[in-house]
């Protein structure tokens, strides 16, 4: 959220880089406490309004090194406790200091494979950086270390050198394991479980790969060059890949393991139906799940006017409602599909958002209006059948509910009317249907959520799942950790396998 | 990837393929679907229901109608052709059972899902009666199969171009008023035709099945472009359908988020529905 130029930050970097390299002393605590946060270089706030280009620009080596050198250190690593793959942070980032960035890249590439895609999307501010010492210590939390930003810049360094390291793998076992779903759990257990030999298929109902990172996240904020690369990462390490193929459907779940030899499977289907308010008009034309909305601009490039066949709704004046990650990226990219005015409604206040404090901050520089403590009571359509306007209430927060967040009481009597043509939903996605319709062996909780146990191992023998398919609707690393997680309970399986088989030869 | 083995022109705008599809072939069953597309990177995913299957030869037979830039392209291919992008099947399969006597009605491009539906409702020990129509002959489609199957049979078309002229809903209504009564009908086929067959079926309380074919993204349950009202219930399409009891659809809110896109296709097929509109609303 810099209103500086990318080249004025820089300028000012290597001054004061130079500085810290020329002196003769070692640098202190004081000293590294006195290093300002290296603000992140973005695009224009105006010039973003028009193109799916990455918004935030990454650190130049001379912004990375001395953010890097903002680092104390700590003997206390309270940023790794809070990483879902408990990443040496201080550690690579002692060698972003040092300037070795292979290193700092072969130090976070022993635990996450997918460190592009993590330095981007992370919710940072409520993980590794929360608890870090200098953002403690300067009683700010975005004056922490910027470890997210490190991190993609070290992978993206990397890859600019066209050379980027392929993880080990061990020799061929024999053994096949299916990962249905191509998305960031079904990336990490097929990374995992192929660094141990064993052969890998990603089984991806789409034709393209990547799941919610290709179809969700708008390339403005992770650009599919990005997930591309990955991919073809894995692909260089032998893991195989079958798009178009809806296991449930193209094949039964059960068949993979009793018909066509694979030892184990992990699910990993990801996002499910999405949910709706239940409110009067919410069928009407103009009305859209954040999922069909992006899904349309990202997966199915609506974006590319004129060129794509798929078309998106022609709208000017759009209600997003929701307050999450998904909620931004579509009100961001109704900016960009040409909207004239884009509200956000949110029935709590900001502080509450469960978005990234930073695409919220990327949204209001974008011209998004906030309307906190507001709801959506109907939609009205005109006699087409069309949104025309949405009737709102105003709310208050009561008492915390479950989630330990100050419940919203509706104020009575405060209905208000806006003049929208469009409203996309983004309040959540129930899970998906296919795999439980038609693979009865395996149990689902009341949500249709698969059950798993603290192996990530379903009820079903040699079946494991992770991800949202799990947990409803989460980050991309949480459900990275669910497949870390699977991951290791389905190389142990197998280990088992192997070792009992050796005995019986 | 999917191979076009077989390509056949059935009527002006109406084609039948076979596609090379084993696993489809062998999965599929009546009343479910596939998604294709005709380009990989920019391509539409259009639905389409499968109309048979060969688990020998591992194809599938699609029946199409030319209605916009997607099914044009499709229809510009030719024998020996890929299909880049071809998923399924899709959709939860038709109820099978021994119910009685099935009326099946086809309307149009709508006689295609219909015939597997017919062939597994006879094969299931139904008396299986079937009425066919189109609005004039060259439009009419599978007459032969559909004769086959049939313990009767009736064509007619909207202008009288061939068999009775009248539309779906009149010998609909006649099998209604008769005693017993049919113990369910299956209509298929544009929209406002099924809601008509629905209306015409509803007095008589004969359990009405309709296929529905919205407007779709992915098709597997997940961005929820295909939601339909039914009865008090949001459902959708892709996972709960395509099939659902015609009396509770709710028609009109579906007519028109069909035409959702409307201003932006720059094709025919939106006129040709107007004009079905029309003529039935005229008819009714």
């Amino acid at each position: 959220m810099s209103h500086m130029t990318k080249e004025e930050i820089n300028e000012k970097a290597k001054l004061l880089l130079e500085d810290l390299i020329n002196r003769e002393e070692p640098l202190k605590t004081k000293d590294r406490m006195k290093i300002p946060a290296q603000l992140m270089p973005e695009q224009d706030e105006f010039a973003r309004r028009h193109n799916l280009d990455e918004v935030s620009m990454g650190y130049t080596m001379e912004e990375a090194k001395l953010e890097a050198m903002r680092c104390l250190q700590c003997v206390k690593k309270t940023c790794v406790a809070d990483c879902p793959v408990l990443i040496d942070i201080p550690g690579f980032i002692k060698h972003i200091a040092d300037g070795d960035m292979q290193s700092a890249a072969d130090e976070i590439k022993k635990v996450s494979l997918l460190p592009s895609i993590c330095g981007r999307v992370c919710p940072q501010e409520v993980q590794c950086q929360q608890n870090c010492t200098v953002g403690k210590a300067l009683k700010d939390v975005d004056k922490a270390v910027a470890i997210g930003r490190l991190e993609r810049f070290v992978a993206d360094w990397e890859r600019a050198t066209g050379n980027i390291k392929l993880p080990e793998v061990k020799p061929e076992t024999g053994k096949k394991v299916a990962i249905v779903g191509s998305g960031p759990a079904g990336l990490v257990v097929a990374a995992d479980v192929r660094r141990e030999g064993h052969h890998v298929t990603i089984f991806e109902a789409f034709h393209k790969l990547g799941g919610v990172m290709r179809y969700g996240i708008p390339e403005f904020r992770l650009p599919n060059e990005i997930i591309d690369q990955e991919i073809d990462t894995l692909r260089k390490i032998g893991v195989e890949f079958k798009t178009n193929f809806v296991v449930g459907r193209t094949r039964k779940l059960m068949d993979l393991l009793n018909k066509d030899g694979y030892d184990a499977v992990f699910v990993g289907t990801g996002a499910g139906l999405p949910m709706f308010m239940k409110i009067d008009g919410e069928n009407l034309v103009g009305v859209f799940s954040a999922n069909e909305y992006l899904t349309r601009a990202n997966l199915m490039r609506a974006f590319d006017k004129g060129k794509a066949d798929t078309p998106i709704y022609n709208s000017k004046r759009v209600a997003v409602l929701g307050g999450g990650n998904v909620a931004m990226d579509a009100a961001r990219m109704a900016v960009r599909l040409g909207a004239e005015k884009v509200y956000v409604v949110y029935r709590r206040t900001e502080k509450e958002m469960p978005a990234r404090v930073e695409e919220v901050g990327h949204a209001k520089e974008e011209g998004i209006e906030f309307h906190f403590l507001q709801n959506a009571k109907r939609i009205f359509g005109d006699e087409k059948g069309r949104v025309k306007a949405m009737e709102c209430l105003r709310y208050e927060l009561g008492e915390p509910d479950d989630s330990g967040r100050r419940r919203p009481v509706v104020i009575p009597g405060s209905e208000f009317t806006i003049d929208v043509d469009t409203v996309i939903v983004a309040i959540g996605n129930g899970s998906n249907p296919l795999i439980s319709q038609t693979t009865p062996e395996l149990e689902v909780n009341k949500w249709g959520n698969i059950k798993v146990d603290e192996n990530q191992k379903t009820t079903v023998d040699r079946i494991y799942a992770g991800g949202d398919i799990v947990l409803g609707a989460v980050t991309v690393i949480l459900a990275m950790g669910e497949g870390r997680r699977a991951a290791n309970s389905i190389n142990q399986v197998l280990a088992e396998d192997i070792e009992k088989e050796a005995k019986r030869n | 990837m999917s191979k076009i083995l077989h390509k056949k022109k059935l009527s002006e705008s109406v084609y039948l393929m076979r596609l090379d599809a084993p696993l489809i072939a062998e999965e599929r069953q009546a009343g479910q679907f596939i998604i294709l597309q005709v380009n990989e990177d920019l391509g539409e995913r259009i639905p389409l229901t499968i109309a048979d299957a060969d688990i020998e030869e591992g194809s599938i037979t699609i029946i199409f109608q030319v209605v916009g830039k997607s099914t044009t392209l499709l229809a510009a291919l030719n024998e020996g052709d890929e299909i880049p992008v071809l998923v399924g099947p899709l959709g939860k399969p038709t109820h099978i059972d021994n119910f009685g006597t099935v009326v099946c009605v086809g309307g149009g491009i709508g006689v295609a899902p219909l015939h597997p539906i017919a062939q597994a409702m006879k094969q299931a020990g139904n008396k299986v009666t079937i009425i066919i129509g189109a609005r004039n002959k060259d439009l009419l489609i599978l007459e032969d199969e559909m004769k086959k199957i049939a313990d009767e049979f009736i064509v007619c078309t909207d202008d009288g171009s061939y068999g009775r002229k009248a539309l779906v809903t009149e010998p609909l209504k006649e099998l209604c008023e008769l005693t017993p009564k049919p113990d369910m009908a299956i209509a298929i086929g544009p929209p406002v035709m099924m809601k008509f067959c629905a209306e015409t079926t509803r007095p008589y309380d004969v359990h009405t099945l309709v296929s529905l074919n919205t407007i779709m993204v992915d098709g597997t349950g997940m961005c929820g472009g295909c939601r339909v009202n039914v009865g008090d219930d949001i459902k959708f399409v892709c996972v709960d359908g395509p099939e659902f009891d015609g009396h509770q659809v709710d028609f009109d809110n579906m007519i028109s988020r069909l035409n959702s896109y409307r201003d932006i296709e720059t094709t025919s097929h939106d006129c040709e529905l107007d004009k079905q509109v029309k003529d039935l609303e005229a008819a009714q």
